[in-house]
């Protein structure tokens, strides 16, 4: 059924369609033009500068790269606090899904708000809260305060992923499992859990990445700690590291895009298709 | 059907819950008081995020009324409203006008940009494709946003690709006639509103693609071949039943680039005119000089702005769309 | 034997809706129980109680002598087959059917050996391992029973379960649920909204209408003497005559149905069957149904409609010599007996 409306929409705007077709693929080039000038310039051999065209490619950057201790460094602090926040934001994103999935109660659209301040409001903004409540706290600027910042961010993630799949789980799962004998505690590991699975999964990748590419807030609680995404603003004052730079940068580049792919994977499957209601 | 002798001789182990035990006295409570359970769902997170969140909001947004020594750079903490009747100085007016200008440029930008691809991606797109598609919109969308920026500055320079391109096709004396205009020119193409726009509409494109995308592939295909068939040409197809229905997604994704665009202080400062965003300036205020009063009523602006915002687009519908 | 479930006074409301309104009412051990009503009647409302899956708003459910009130589903001895079978998707067959088992901490051997028992029972021997979306609707039906009964309950629920399946499938499926329960000797209590389902297998029958019982009966008693007006409509067909027409055809001031197949229809003017009430009116339609016949005449302001056999043993030389015009006089018979007494 699908294909014939395919064919009737096309039938019907032709022209249109093929001036859709172009357009679309146009905003996609436009979304890609500047990741292939980085892979461009991570290899040029022209280590000074950014002239156009490119004169040859090389491939030395990539171990001159690697031998860099701090940015070893900051890749490993900006992967160990994705992880540990990413596992808060796991934690907490799923108690709040569970808890909005069930009938109104008072103040619910208060808190789904609450959930998406985070990420609506400006980095900035979050970022000098964090900084001027830890500093009346007396609190310094570290490993556990970065956390916090993208923990608290990340939740809305996580949380979006678990309410989806959650709202494709027939209630009468949870009905059958306690008919059959099984308590809440017992239902949830056997029945709800393996079906959150893999929306769970799919929550703590993107809220994995996040955390690798946050800049904003974290130049504010992380101190003197440098994580990745601030060790290469740093960079942007080094022109002449540049080939570096931008080495470092597909190298993340390629390795979240197998992750985003993944996690995309994981919460597509099984999605209803709208069209044919 | 057959016999079942052997189901009838084997006894069955007891049902768990007739033990009286902590555990089971714990779930059949949780299982009727039903309040009890959602409060203990929701008290961490609500811990983390009423004293993390909302705590450290407070902290700051409380400090707006506070004075600020320019003698001392120190603050103290006598109450003041000084700090929001200077934000109506001219100067600190320009930067939120000049600010909010911006941001919705650069949502109208989207729009225009994003529009055309989320609707091929719902409609047009066969399953493949979408699925190209996809991966093609949220891979930008992850990549290193500071690194993106740079590489605009790259492209944007005088020495750089667009120039190159540019001189090759002749072009050349139109961008130079378009950078004499009074708004959106400059001095070059980098250090110009419009090169400012372009960047910002291209780091926040995804965020618009995504929400419209989901909120069009809400619409069935049917409504926009019943509108045909009712003999409505294409255009008065898209005003009348296209755009309307899609809209929420509009106001989704705009949710997100008026809020970055307001926020922002890293972009502004790599591309563009000089001229201080509200990012900029509360960067600034905050950082060397210290006087985070005023940084605070500057915050105030995007805080009351995007709240009623998000009061609006949960109106419109646009929290669906999410 | 005893009472296996008793309903004494219940109601339930969400909110502003009243889904039962004091309703008493006891399922006997060991009976087939069926509970039957258009939808919003308030049946599954009561199943759900009996399964604990709701809490009455007031009133007493016992459940095998005891009291029920805040038992969770999972303390109780009853197991339900749910209308979309509810299936966990993400076991195989053999573990679905196992579940209740393994909840017990039964062995893995042991149960497994029961579950494979049971799906020998519902005749799905093979099916072990596949899983519940390979299945056709009539099989995950079986599988979703097999996975109630393993656990040897003492009383089953089953909310519609026949209600996706096809006519022939359903028939089928019919008949061995009879058989089953007859097997097994526990209690079922059956809810549908078709009313030939409930005739065909139930031992006693309660009709649901808004929330109350119009009339518990054994279905011979429900289908021949019907108490009210509801009853008597939404249990094969009868028709209605309001109380002054009662009045003026013997005297009592009280509404009555007579079902079609009771009716008979002949031409105006012929011979009378002995002891027979009659009433005249006008023919307007006659409609073939393949062994019968369903005519329907204009007596005053209402259409009665009667069910005839094609080939009727009286006198309807009318039908059979194709003298159907409408408009055409005749005259409706039914004997007294036939008469039923409504209560509203």
């Amino acid at each position: 059924m699908r294909s014939d409306q395919h064919g009737l929409l096309r039938l019907l705007h032709l022209p249109k369609g093929l001036v859709l077709r172009l357009s679309a693929y146009t905003g996609l080039a436009f979304l890609h033009l500047p990741l292939v000038f980085i892979a461009l310039y991570a290899f040029n051999d022209n280590s000074a500068g950014y002239s156009f065209p490119i004169t040859g490619l090389t491939l030395r950057w990539v171990s001159l790269a690697w031998e860099r201790d701090e940015i070893r460094a900051a890749i490993g602090l900006s992967l160990s606090v994705a992880a540990m926040a990413t596992f808060i934001a796991m934690v907490l994103g799923t108690l709040t899904a569970a808890a909005l999935n069930r009938d109104r109660f008072f103040g619910k659209n208060a808190f789904t708000t609450l959930l998406i301040l985070p990420i609506a409001l400006p980095g900035i903004v979050t970022g000098i809260a964090l900084l001027s409540a830890f500093k009346l706290m007396d609190v310094t600027p570290g490993y556990w305060t970065i956390v916090i910042g993208h923990a608290t961010f990340c939740v809305v993630i996580v949380h979006n992923n678990v309410v989806a799949r959650l709202r494709r789980l027939p209630a009468r799962l949870w009905e059958a499992s306690m008919d059959l004998g099984a308590d809440t505690l017992t239902t949830l590991r056997h029945i709800i859990l393996p079906q959150l699975g893999t929306a769970l999964l799919a929550g703590g990748i993107l809220a994995f990445a996040l955390s690798v590419d946050e800049l904003i807030v974290t130049t504010f609680t992380a101190g003197s700690d440098k994580t990745l995404p601030i060790w290469l603003m740093g960079q942007l004052s080094r022109p002449r590291d540049a080939a570096i730079t931008n080495v470092v940068a597909l190298a993340v580049m390629l390795l979240t895009a197998p992750l985003i792919i993944l996690a995309w994977r994981l919460t597509r499957d099984g999605d209803a298709k709208p069209n044919t209601r | 059907m057959t016999e079942a002798s052997a189901m009838a001789s084997t006894a069955l182990p007891a049902l768990p819950t007739l033990n009286h035990n902590w555990r089971n006295s714990l779930s059949t409570l949780l299982y009727q008081r039903r309040t009890l359970t959602l409060f203990l769902l929701l008290l961490p997170p609500l811990l983390w995020f009423g004293v993390v969140y909302i705590g450290s909001l407070f902290t700051l947004l409380s400090q707006s009324i506070f004075t600020f020594d320019e003698m001392a750079m120190s603050v103290s903490a006598e109450l003041t409203t000084d700090n929001f009747v200077s934000l109506l100085n001219p100067a600190n007016y320009d930067i939120v006008l000049r600010t909010l200008g911006m941001a919705v440029a650069v949502t109208l930008g989207t729009v225009a940009i994003g529009f055309p691809v989320a609707y091929y991606m719902a409609h047009y797109a066969g399953p493949r494709e979408k699925g190209f598609f996809f991966v093609g919109v949220m891979l930008p969308m992850w990549a290193s946003y500071i690194v993106k920026a740079y590489a605009w500055t790259v492209l944007l320079a005088q020495g750089g690709v667009i120039y190159w391109v540019l001189r090759q096709l002749g072009l050349l004396p139109v961008l130079e006639a378009v950078l004499r205009l009074p708004v959106i020119g400059g001095d070059t193409l980098a250090t110009s509103n419009l090169g400012r726009f372009l960047v910002l509409t291209y780091i926040w494109l995804p965020f618009m693609i995504l929400p419209i995308q989901a909120a069009i592939e809400r619409v069935p295909a049917n409504l926009l071949l019943a509108s045909a068939d009712l003999g409505a040409h294409p255009f008065k197809t898209f005003t009348s039943v296209l755009w309307p229905l899609a809209f929420p997604g509009v106001v989704a994704g705009s949710i997100f680039t008026f809020s970055l665009t307001l926020g922002d202080y890293i972009i502004p400062q790599l591309v563009g005119p000089s001229g201080l965003y509200i990012g900029n300036m509360v960067y600034t205020l905050q950082g060397t000089i210290g006087n985070i009063p005023m940084a605070a009523a500057f915050t105030c602006v995007p805080i009351v702005l995007i709240t009623l915002y998000l009061a609006l687009a949960r109106r419109l519908g646009a929290f669906n769309a999410l | 034997m005893g009472i296996a479930i008793a309903f004494k006074d219940i109601s339930k409301h969400y909110g502003e809706v009243s889904a039962l309104k004091q309703v008493s009412f006891s399922v006997e051990e060991g009976e087939f129980f069926s509970m039957l009503g258009p939808s919003g009647s308030g049946k599954t409302t009561s199943l759900r109680l009996m399964a604990g899956f709701e809490q009455p708003s007031s009133g007493s459910l016992s459940l095998l002598g005891q009291e029920a009130a805040g038992t969770p589903p999972y303390a109780r001895d009853v197991n339900t087959v749910f209308q979309d079978y509810a299936l966990f998707p993400h076991m195989n067959v053999l573990d679905n059917v196992a579940y209740g088992l393994m909840v017990r901490k039964m062995p893995k051997a042991e149960r497994h050996a029961l579950a494979q028992e049971a799906l020998a029972m519902v005749a799905l021997p093979e099916h072990g391992k596949r899983t519940p979306a390979q299945l056709s609707g009539g099989q995950r039906q079986r599988v979703a029973l097999a996975r109630a009964l393993v656990n040897r309950p003492r009383i089953l629920l089953l909310d519609e379960p026949l209600g996706a399946l096809d006519l022939k499938l359903r028939e089928q499926m019919q008949v061995e649920l009879k058989v089953l329960h007859r097997k097994l000797g526990i209690t079922f209590v059956y809810v549908t909204h078709d009313q030939g389902e409930a005739l065909s297998m139930s031992d006693r029958i309660a009709v649901f209408n808004h929330g109350r019982i119009e009339q518990i009966a054994t279905p011979r008693g429900l289908y021949h003497q019907p108490r009210t007006r509801f009853v008597a409509d939404f249990v094969g067909s009868a028709n209605v005559f309001a109380a002054d027409v009662a009045q003026a055809l013997c005297g009592k001031r009280q509404s009555f149905a007579v079902r079609q197949e009771n009716i008979l229809v002949s031409a105006a003017g012929s011979a009378p069957i002995d002891g027979a009430l009659l009433m005249p009116g006008e023919l307007l339609t006659v409609q073939f149904l393949g062994a019968s016949q369903r005519l329907e005449v204009q007596v005053g302001s209402q259409v009665i409609t009667a069910l005839q056999a094609d080939k009727s043993s009286a006198s309807s030389s009318l039908i059979e010599s194709n003298l159907f015009e409408p408009g055409l006089p005749v005259t409706l018979q039914w004997r007294a007996q036939h008469m039923v007494l409504l209560d509203d």
